[in-house]
This record gives C-alpha cells, sequence and structure tokens, in this order.
C-alpha cells in the first residue's frame, strides 16, 4: 500500500499528537503537592477539645454554606449568634470570629483555595471587604498569587473592568 | 399482563403511600437543627431615630469640633478619597441652604445660614432608595434602619438617584489605601463597585452599645433612642424643643430629628 505524502502526513501526525497530549506529559509526575491546611494557631493549641461549629468533614465540604448562610441570617435577619449542637455559642462572623481561631489565613483558608485554583480577589472574595488577621511571618509557597503574576481578576480578561485600580 | 382497574388502583394507593413514608421519616429522622438567636445584650427598639440639637454643637462645641465624623469613620473604615466626586458620606456637614432648602424663609440669623449642619442617612420610614433597589440590598429593618448588605450589592446605584438626602456613596476605586483613620479590624471595609452608607452602628448596636457618633459628641449634641418609647432619649430631647426633619414635603419620614 502506498500513501501519497506519507512523510509528510506522519511527521504532522507525530507532530499534532504531540500538542494534543502536551498536558499530560509536560505535568507528568509533577503533580501540585496536596494541600495541608494548619490548624497551629495559638488559639486552637490552648482549646482542650478541638472542636469546630461542626464536624471537621461536615466543615471541610460544607464551609461555603454556612458562611454564605451566615450572612444572611447576620445581614439580613439580625441573628448573630449561632448555638452549635454542643451547645456551644458563636458569633457568625467570619471576621470576628473564624478568624480568632483560624489566624493563620494563608496556612490554612489559602491552602486549599490556591489548590483549587480559586481566584483572589475573584472567587471566594471574602477578603476584598473582611480584614484578615495579621500573621506573624509570611514564608510559603501559597503566595505566588499575591504578586499579580496571575490574572488578578477574571473579568480583565474580558472587558475594561477592574483596569483602573490594578 | 391483565391488569384491572381495581388492580391498579390499588398499585397507585400504595405507591401515592409509599412516596408520603418518605417525606415522614425525613421528618422524624432529622436530627436537631442548629440555632440561630439574636445576641442577647443588644439593644432593640420599635423605631430608632435620632435628634441633632445644632444649638448644643454650635454653642458647646469647640470651635470646628469633628469627633462624631472621625468616630464614625475610625468605626466603620471610611476612606478619605479626597476628591468631592468620589467622596464617601457617612456623617458629613453641609450649610442651611442645602440642608433645608424650601424650608427657608431667606432671612435667618448668619449664624444659622453659615454654621455647618450634620448630615447622615435619616433612616426613612418610606425610604425611596429600598424602593428602588433591584436586589434588595437595601432593606428595612424592623426597628426602622435602611440597612445596606454590601454583599448584595450590585453597584447599579439607583438608590443614589433615589435618595433625596444624598446620602449614599460609591466607590469608585478600591477604597482600602484611601482608608487614613486607623482600620478597625472589626469591621469590614467596602469593595469597589458598591453603594455604602450609614447604618445607625446596626453593629454597635447589636453588642449593646449606642452609635459611635452620639458616643463621641462631647456636648450631647446627638441623642438617639426609641422614636416609640417616651422615656427615651431622643423624645425627651423632641418633647422640649422645635424641631425640624430635611424635605418632609417628600413623604419619606426621615428618622433624623434637627433643633435649631
Amino acid at each position: 500500500m502506498k500513501i501519497y505524502d506519507g512523510k509528510y502526513i506522519f511527521i504532522g501526525l507525530i507532530i499534532f499528537v504531540a500538542l494534543a497530549t502536551f498536558p499530560v506529559w509536560f505535568t507528568h509526575g509533577r503533580a501540585a503537592p496536596a494541600p495541608e491546611p494548619k490548624i497551629d494557631t495559638p488559639v486552637i493549641a490552648k482549646m482542650l477539645n478541638k472542636q469546630c461549629v461542626l464536624p471537621k468533614d461536615e466543615m471541610i465540604t460544607e464551609h461555603m454554606k454556612l458562611l454564605n448562610d451566615w450572612r444572611t441570617l447576620v445581614v439580613r435577619d439580625g441573628k448573630r449568634m449561632y448555638v452549635a449542637s454542643d451547645g456551644k455559642t458563636y458569633e457568625m462572623s467570619l471576621q470576628n470570629e473564624c478568624m480568632k481561631c483560624h489566624s493563620n489565613k494563608s496556612q490554612f483558608c489559602d491552602q486549599c483555595h490556591n489548590y483549587a485554583g480559586l481566584q483572589k480577589d475573584a472567587d471566594p472574595y471574602c477578603w476584598n471587604c473582611h480584614i484578615a488577621p495579621k500573621e506573624p511571618e509570611n514564608k510559603q509557597q501559597g503566595e505566588w498569587r499575591e504578586n499579580g503574576s496571575v490574572p488578578a481578576h477574571h473579568f480583565s480578561l474580558f472587558s475594561g473592568f477592574g483596569k483602573e485600580s490594578r | 399482563m391483565e391488569t384491572g382497574r381495581r388492580t391498579f388502583l390499588k398499585i397507585g394507593g400504595a405507591c401515592a403511600l409509599g412516596l408520603g413514608a418518605l417525606r415522614m421519616a425525613d421528618a422524624f429522622g432529622k436530627t436537631e437543627e442548629p440555632k440561630f438567636v439574636l445576641n442577647v445584650q443588644g439593644l432593640t427598639a420599635k423605631r430608632w431615630a435620632m435628634a441633632i440639637d445644632m444649638k448644643k454643637c454650635w454653642e458647646k462645641g469647640p470651635q470646628g469640633c469633628t469627633e462624631c465624623i472621625l468616630a464614625c469613620h475610625t468605626t466603620h473604615n471610611v476612606p478619605d478619597i479626597g476628591t468631592r466626586k468620589e467622596e464617601i458620606k457617612w456623617i458629613w456637614e453641609a450649610k442651611y441652604e442645602n440642608v433645608f432648602p424650601g424650608q427657608q424663609s431667606g432671612m435667618e440669623p448668619e449664624a444659622i445660614r453659615e454654621k455647618p449642619f450634620m448630615l447622615l442617612c435619616n433612616h426613612c420610614t418610606n425610604a425611596p432608595c429600598v424602593r428602588v433597589c433591584p436586589t434588595q440590598a437595601t432593606f428595612k429593618r424592623a426597628d426602622g434602619i435602611t440597612m445596606m448588605d454590601f454583599h448584595r450589592c450590585i453597584g447599579c446605584r439607583y438608590c443614589m438617584a433615589g435618595c433625596p438626602y444624598g446620602a449614599r456613596s460609591f466607590n469608585f476605586r478600591d477604597p482600602r489605601p484611601y482608608i487614613k483613620t486607623e482600620l478597625n479590624p472589626t469591621f469590614p471595609t467596602r469593595d469597589r463597585g458598591v453603594v455604602e452608607k450609614c447604618n445607625f452602628c446596626e453593629e454597635r448596636l447589636t453588642a449593646g452599645k449606642i452609635p459611635a457618633c452620639v458616643e463621641a459628641c462631647k456636648c450631647k449634641a446627638l441623642s438617639f433612642g426609641d422614636l416609640e418609647d417616651p422615656n427615651s432619649d431622643v423624645r425627651r430631647a423632641l418633647a422640649s424643643q422645635f424641631s425640624l426633619r430635611r424635605k418632609p414635603e417628600l413623604g419619606t419620614e426621615p428618622g433624623v430629628y434637627y433643633i435649631i
């Protein structure tokens, strides 16, 4: 069997396959390390019973829903206190309650949010308004997003939004 | 398979029962719901209101006193952008002719015409901003406070067009670099693209504290309280003196009263 221009076709095919599978072989064996949110803050260290408002597994999957419900309850219904199932009362406030224990935003929140590719200032945009607690030192790899090497705002690709202040 | 009407109905009934049972099991099997409660130390009222005694402010207060403004701006991380167009206003000063247009005799004493009046959101009973807000980001609370949910604001600025008192400001840019007062870490800042205004210190009331401006005024020119409670500070201040409200002809029923 003779393939006309077989030389060119096969070279083209090889280039095509190489390019199409580029993402697979280029990142092979270089998976980003799994996030390790740390809870080694002074406040948590002092707690005898290290228990958040919900069990850990529930917090991992439900915290975004919980925070969303809390803000509605606080801002719109004026209900500010949360009674957990163990009877403990918490103020429903990200800035004033959650971050009291989890005072290490870059080691806790950012760990998973960066790993999952949530953009700074875009996806969980909590911190555009809410003030994160000051952290003593900032030596960690998750900070690369902070220096603006990544599009800071997904709108900025498509429109004039977000140009003037960034 | 032959199915008579009778068997069909029987099966149908059983199915309906089965579906109902599922919901019943759901309702009974549920663990205790989390409870959300009001803060017990919080101050409550039927209608929060404020009376501003300008006479006291001018006579007893030191010349050019801006303690109330400073206290408010420090409490709420209000930025100072520096231009009039982009000014963020929670509590601010204006002259008589701009405060009470249509209520002027034209022959007011010099002092009244020239001295500054303190202005803030009037927390109107019939608030136009609430009516025009397309997302209900601005809404009326049962206690009379016209409240903003910054999370919901889409920055359309209808409320700014609707407010006859100019009490609302838009964040044309990220306000954080312009906060010149010391940052209050317990209150959020705002984001670019949202409207903001005075919230009658709703976050302080819930903690059992009176508004920051009222607390900061050394000559007690500001009184705050429940308008429906005859023994409240506002009612006592208003009972003994003649007072004005801004633009009464609009029927917005402001909750801020001025004693001149």
